[in-house]
């Protein structure tokens, strides 16, 4: 079965921030000379007052809304995930996480839809990055609709979250009806053969994965991780100990990513065989979206011919 | 005890002096019971310190998070010691807690940590980062109803980072003129580059460089000798005036100034005191120790 595709991601940031600063007045927006791109420009339309452009200076732009949380604002950021993480990444540690500030570090172009603009703009270890930083929470949507739900958590909590939204448009999982359950692990297939755990825009491929394999006989028991921090290590044991199983499919390094924090919770509670899908420590190129997705063993054909050709020892 | 802004007499000079007098007795102090902590840069900046914590700034000890209070952000971290001691010496914590610097359990950190000691209006320590949370604040008083003065002290080493000019940047196109930078230009940094033998090193910048380049970043710069207490409040008094962009006070020092054989000094910069040291850096504070 294929999903429905859903809206774009960043469409759904510039909406969802501009509805909650209708009623909260403490939220202002920060851009970093991209909001045409990240959709900031929806939320300058209708807070014009309360959009700040702070030029192509990221480390200052990370200063300055650490400083404007100490008066009670909270700041959201926008820009590109390469600039919001890794190029102030002193900033984002020393200013925003050292100091819980209320900062939200809601950054567009995570992972591989950046408009073909290559590997200096594919950050795809921000999430190892990220769960790294004491006092940092992370969050990866995996649709338009969870996006809405978790900025509007964002806002309902003090203290620093980093969100990664999605360029382009990706298969929607959830309804309308949905409800973002923070730090808790969602079982969005029930299957008995294998459990797969999968995070972002990737889960939705991971599920409609999950359907090829049940064409050829395989039951996969699909677990999203919206919250990568802090990571739901019961639900993680309770999703491995479903099948004895595990596989990890997401569009980010294996390295420290969502493999890394699996393997790190199974390993110290509950050792399970498992195996991890995404990139394994190489720089990526530029290219289609659906080529990229390809390529790199993502789509939903390639993640279920991977999971189908694991030759598992137990 | 502290006069708000107001007549400018030899007394008050004389007490604002009285006041950096002790705030550098409390770092060498310090600095010898820890045996551990930067010694030339608090002791540069005790002036430009002593007429912010005792005259310029707007601040409540007793009720350390007021929030209309003016902020003060150390952007110059690694010089804790001179915001402790005049911290503490107006009041804000007993003197006595300076000899817990850098030791287990103690509010002061080797680098103020607002998270810590109420007071510390934002964690430095990493340089070249105030004056961009400082441009925060400033610009985020907009949004709300009270209107504080943001003061950010920097070094002049730390103007070497790139942020600095990132800030410097976005503060002159927001026209904040509720900002003010203070440089304590002490003409040395921790290593430097070598001037004609390795044991001299060279400033951090040429001559005249500071003003030309914050001058070009539409800052008002206004230049001070760091160590006149009369030039120094007058300096910050006229910097803190709204003029529609914000002001710069550039202020001359020299780094381990009050001790004679710690100014100008590099090696000064960070190091542990030894007895005779001690005595002698007392003796000339006029505090000598039994």
């Amino acid at each position: 079965m294929t999903l429905p595709m859903g809206r774009p991601m960043r469409e759904v940031f510039g909406e969802t921030v501009s509805d909650l600063a209708d009623r909260d007045a403490r939220i202002v927006m920060l851009d970093g000379d991209l909001g045409s791109s990240t959709r900031a420009d929806i939320f300058e339309h209708r807070h014009p007052d309360r959009f700040l452009q702070m030029g192509i200076a990221e480390q200052n732009m990370i200063g300055v809304a650490a400083g404007m949380a100490t008066m009670g604002l909270m700041p959201f950021i926008s820009t590109f995930v390469s600039f919001a993480v890794v190029r102030p990444l002193d900033q984002v540690r020393v200013q925003v996480a050292q100091t819980g500030a209320n900062v939200k570090l809601t950054a567009g172009y995570a992972g591989l839809f950046t408009g073909m603009a290559g590997k200096t703009h594919h950050i795809v270890d921000d999430v190892s990055i990220m769960r790294a930083m004491p006092g940092m929470v992370v969050i990866s949507p995996a649709d338009d609709v969870e996006t809405d739900r978790a900025i509007r958590w964002a806002a309902s909590y003090e203290g620093p979250v980093y969100v990664r939204i999605v360029r382009d448009a990706t298969q929607r999982l959830f309804d309308d009806e949905y409800r973002f359950a923070f730090g808790r692990a969602l079982v969005v297939r029930e299957g008995s053969d294998v459990t797969l755990v999968s995070t972002g825009a990737q889960t939705p491929r991971t599920v409609e994965a999950a359907d090829l394999l049940a064409e050829r006989g395989i039951s996969a028991h699909v677990v999203h991780l919206p919250t990568l921090k802090p990571l739901d290590v019961e639900g993680i044991v309770a999703a491995a100990e479903r099948t004895g199983r595990v596989v990890t499919v997401e569009e980010h390094t294996v390295l420290g990513g969502l493999g890394g924090a699996v393997a790190e919770a199974l390993g110290e509670h509950r050792p399970t065989s498992m195996r991890r899908i995404g990139f394994e420590d190489i720089y990526t190129e530029s290219a289609p979206n659906d080529v990229l997705l390809d390529m790199y063993g993502l789509s939903a054909e390639r993640v279920a011919e991977h999971v189908r050709s694991i030759a598992w020892n137990s | 005890m502290t006069a708000r802004a107001g007549t400018l007499d030899r007394a008050e000079v004389a007490r604002l002096e009285e006041m950096a007098r002790r705030i550098r007795v409390e770092i060498i102090r310090t600095v010898n019971h820890a045996q551990v902590g930067h010694v030339g840069g608090p002791l540069s900046a005790a002036d430009l310190v002593a007429a912010l914590y005792f005259r310029v700034l707007r601040i409540r000890p007793e009720e350390p998070h007021w929030p209309a209070r003016d902020r003060f952000i150390l952007s110059k971290g690694h010089s804790s010691l001179v915001q402790y001691a005049a911290m503490a010496l107006r009041g804000y914590f007993p003197v006595d807690e300076l000899r817990t610097f850098d030791s287990r359990g103690s509010r002061l950190q080797g680098h103020p940590d607002m998270k810590l000691l109420p007071g510390i209006d934002m964690s430095t320590g990493s340089l070249g980062m105030g004056l961009s949370a400082g441009l925060g604040m400033a610009l985020g008083s907009r949004f709300t109803s009270v209107e504080p003065r943001v003061y950010v002290l920097l070094g002049d080493g730390e103007c070497q980072e790139g942020q600095v000019w990132e800030a410097a940047m976005a503060g002159a196109r927001y026209g904040v003129d509720n900002l003010v930078a203070i440089v304590d230009h002490n003409r040395l940094q921790q290593y430097g580059w070598p001037d004609e033998t390795p044991e001299v090193r060279l400033p951090p910048q040429e001559p005249g460089e500071l003003v030309a380049k914050w001058s070009a970043f539409g800052w008002r710069v206004i230049e001070t000798d760091g160590h006149d207490m009369a030039d120094v409040v007058e300096a910050l008094e006229r910097a803190s005036e709204p003029t529609g962009r914000p002001s710069v006070a550039i202020a001359h020092t020299l780094k381990g100034h009050g001790v004679s054989f710690m100014e100008g000094d590099y090696r000064w910069h960070s190091r542990p005191i030894q007895p005779d040291d001690f005595a002698a850096a007392m003796r000339e504070l006029g505090e000598p120790e039994a």
